[in-house]
């Protein structure tokens, strides 16, 4: 019996102290071994790829804006270099079809079109109100990259990252039927990369969920890369400008500790011959 | 200044104008002692680190006034404006990068600094003084990184709050008072997070205070070398011999090292810059919602794993507290009058003992104490939960101290079939990751308590160098040998 993947799943119940109360079954921690995704934006040269970013962004506004807010993310960033960028008359365009909360003249609460200095307005007043609607906290998007791993260990994480566009990528397209015999909660769908191997969130992303106006496919796993690329970007919009501010600055420190060391071997040579100073 | 060990030329004004300041203020006089200040000739490149050490804290307090001037000090808005930091201050990405990562390199560079002057006996007589001044500062930087790291108000911040300030509860009788004030509160809120922004911004002048006093400490009893041997003081001709004017030989050759030290810090801040930090910080705190593993920074992790390895919390707390002080009085648990390692044949092999179990005791503080690094157990296997649940209860009912545990694994067959296996798993005998911390404990306070004690009294030093020239001089023959091995016919 030969198996192709073998998922592991840390244990959760820990020493029974007493007969009767045994612990009830219970699985989660790391999940299953998630696989490398290899990204336009990785490395110290990484771009990402705009046509991508922009298609992630198509899915963000057509899918997980629905219940996922991304509060740290304005419109005029989608404008932004190093991002999508969308044209300016564009961006707000994109702004003027979503409505934020304001305040009217008179006082009185309105809602009014977004322009590109407003954050991106939530699907839910606070946190509450969604748990009342779903169920449970859908987590703001804007840093999901960041908080969240695929990868782990010191070595691994130095060499890789830490694996969080590759968590997202892999629970998108993880959805899968459940085992015979295993009781998935009420409301939730079996997803082995998922914290007890059950999430309440619907698989996103059937196939032709969104219609790409550059002509890509729409399936499961191209959406998945598109809108995994698009929250990488969100979680550090300034990755570009970070890499590239990098690489002038460490040749120019390279420069000056090579100058650094001959005027140190210049300065030492008569001591180092036996003089004094 | 007034003279100090070693005999040094005096400084006389030249021109009117420095003649007429020095008659004021002898700013010209300090000026002078510290550019010329004689420094041994044979320092090697882990002397390097204390210039490192005052960039590193200027970069700090640099980068932390900038960060200041946008950072909001409110539970409701701390993580918000850090973001805001990233996302929309020009450079505020760099400002932050450089400053978190800063101080993960301040601490390796202290790190380096501390081994450094372990090794070559930098502790002992007449630099005790220096040495413990330099003990406080290192207590203010782990004070001044802890309160920083809850300015961001993630969940590591939080929750590490909670667990430091919780170890001062403690203390019998008048621990909660004590956490309770510590915190303005009962419990990790508004108060604590404003007073310890207020801390994170003083405590950082309070180490520049104290590094002027390590500074002037130094320029009492002069630097310590790798021979240990001391500069011959009895004249300003013979200290000559043994030293270099610290400006320009040790200004450049310490530049050199801090670019170097720069270069691999600009790798991490700009290609890896959360490499060194916790993805659960940037979730925002939430007091409702426990991380599974808590843990600190990890220059604390060794600190951690020793106050993890008592069960006691209280002896575990004062275990982790005498592991900082007892380096306070380390300049008197050591009874050896040979200042370098490099001639203590024994000590050698103790002290780099020393150093893997210091970094193990790291690793162990990074990992889960449960964690069974070498096992004798029993594994039962089932596809269906009952029976597996059923096993579970008939091994505790057998013993019921038993330790076993169900542990549930997915898998999937080639043909698409999957299934789900319930591991049931009696543990007879285990070693686990806290035994190995404990172990890594013993021979951290044996070190200090047993080793360096004995040690000094019965090992046999090998000859030290008569002077620090001596020294240098020998080796620098024996680098133009290795040199030119071509001129020596082999033997």
């Amino acid at each position: 019996m030969k198996t192709m993947k073998f998922f592991r799943a840390a244990v959760l119940s820990v020493a029974a102290l007493a007969a009767g109360a045994a612990p009830a079954l219970a699985a989660g921690g790391d999940g299953p071994k998630i696989k490398d995704v290899t990204w336009s934006f990785e490395g110290p040269l990484g771009r990402f790829d705009r046509a991508q970013l922009q298609r992630g962004w198509q899915i963000y506004a057509e899918v997980c804006a629905s219940c996922h807010s991304m509060k740290y993310l304005r419109y005029g960033d989608l404008g932004r270099k190093g991002g999508p960028e969308f044209p300016a008359d564009q961006v707000e365009a994109i702004a003027a079809t979503f409505e934020v909360p304001d305040v009217g003249p008179d006082g009185q609460a309105i809602t009014r079109p977004a322009i590109p200095t407003d954050a991106l307005a939530s699907p839910f007043p606070n946190r509450k109100a969604a748990e009342a609607t779903l169920g449970a906290y859908p987590p703001d998007l804007s840093l999901i990259t960041k908080k969240r791993t695929g990868f782990h260990g010191i070595l691994t994480q130095m060499f890789k990252g830490t694996g969080g566009a590759e968590y997202v990528y892999a629970l998108l397209t993880g959805y899968t039927e459940a085992p015979a015999g295993f009781k998935v909660p009420d409301g939730a769908h079996f997803n082995p990369y998922f914290k007890d191997f059950a999430i309440k969130m619907l698989a996103p992303l059937p196939e032709d969920r969104v219609t790409y106006q550059d002509g890509t496919k729409a399936t499961t796993e191209q959406m998945a890369l598109d809108i995994t690329a698009f929250l990488a970007w969100a979680a550090e919009p300034k990755m570009e400008e970070r890499k590239r501010a990098g690489l002038a600055n460490i040749i120019f420190l390279s420069i000056f500790a090579v100058l650094l060391w001959f005027s140190t071997k210049k300065l030492w040579k008569p001591i180092k011959n036996g003089e004094d100073a | 200044m007034s003279g100090g060990h070693i005999p040094q030329e005096h400084y006389t004004p030249q021109s009117k104008a420095e003649k007429w300041l020095d008659h004021r203020l002898p700013v010209g006089g300090l000026m002078h002692h510290l550019n010329s200040f004689p420094t041994p000739k044979n320092l090697n490149w882990w002397w390097i680190f204390g210039g490192v050490l005052a960039v590193c804290l200027v970069v700090q307090i640099v980068t932390g006034i900038g960060l200041a001037m946008h950072y909001v000090a409110h539970v409701d808005h701390a993580f918000a404006s850090v973001e805001h930091i990233m996302r929309d201050v020009i450079g505020g990405w760099w400002l932050r990068y450089v400053h978190a990562n800063g101080a993960s390199f301040f601490f390796i560079a202290v790190y380096l600094h501390i081994f450094r002057g372990l090794y070559y006996g930098s502790y002992k007589a007449p630099r005790e003084i220096l040495w413990i001044v330099g003990v406080l500062i290192y207590l203010l930087m782990m004070a001044t990184a802890f309160m920083g790291y809850v300015l961001p108000w993630g969940q590591m911040s939080f929750w590490g709050a909670q667990v430091i300030t919780g170890l001062f509860s403690a203390i019998p009788g008048v621990g909660k008072t004590i956490q309770a004030w510590l915190l303005g509160g009962p419990a990790v809120d508004q108060a604590a997070l404003n007073r310890f922004f207020s801390l994170h911004y003083l405590l950082p002048f309070a180490i520049a205070g104290l590094v002027a006093v390590h500074i002037w400490a130094l320029h009492h009893v002069g630097n310590n070398n790798p021979s240990g041997v001391s500069v011959r003081n009895t004249s300003v001709d013979s200290a000559k011999k043994d030293t270099v004017p610290f400006s320009p030989y040790y200004t450049v050759k310490d530049a050199f090292g801090i670019v170097i030290f720069l270069i691999i810090f600009a790798v991490f801040v700009f290609y890896m810059p959360n490499y060194l930090g916790h993805p659960d910080n940037y979730i925002e705190a939430n007091s409702r919602v426990t991380p599974e593993h808590i843990v600190p920074e990890w220059y604390f992790l060794p600190f951690y794993a020793i106050l993890r390895s008592i069960d006691n919390k209280l002896l575990g707390v004062l275990a982790m507290f005498a592991s900082i002080g007892i380096l306070a009085v380390l300049p008197w648990l050591d009874t050896s009058r040979v200042r370098s390692g490099a001639y203590r044949p024994s000590f050698r092999w103790f002290f780099w003992i020393f150093v893997v179990a210091c970094i193990g005791l790291g690793y162990v503080g990074s990992k889960d104490p449960a964690i069974r690094l070498i096992e004798q157990s029993e594994e039962f296997k089932f596809r269906d939960p009952a029976k597996a649940d059923e096993k579970l209860k008939e091994i505790t009912t057998a013993d019921k101290s038993a330790e076993a545990a169900i542990q549930i694994s997915y898998h999937k067959e080639e043909d698409g079939e999957s299934y789900m296996e319930y591991s049931v798993k009696h543990v007879h005998m285990a070693f686990t990751m806290k035994n190995l911390g404990q172990l890594l404990m013993i021979y951290y306070f044996a070190y200090f308590l047993l080793i360096l004690p004995i040690l000094g009294v019965r090992e046999r030093a090998r000859p030290r160098p008569d002077s620090i020239d001596a020294d240098f001089q020998a080796k620098m023959a024996k680098k133009r040998k290795a040199a030119a091995p071509a001129a020596q016919p082999a033997e």
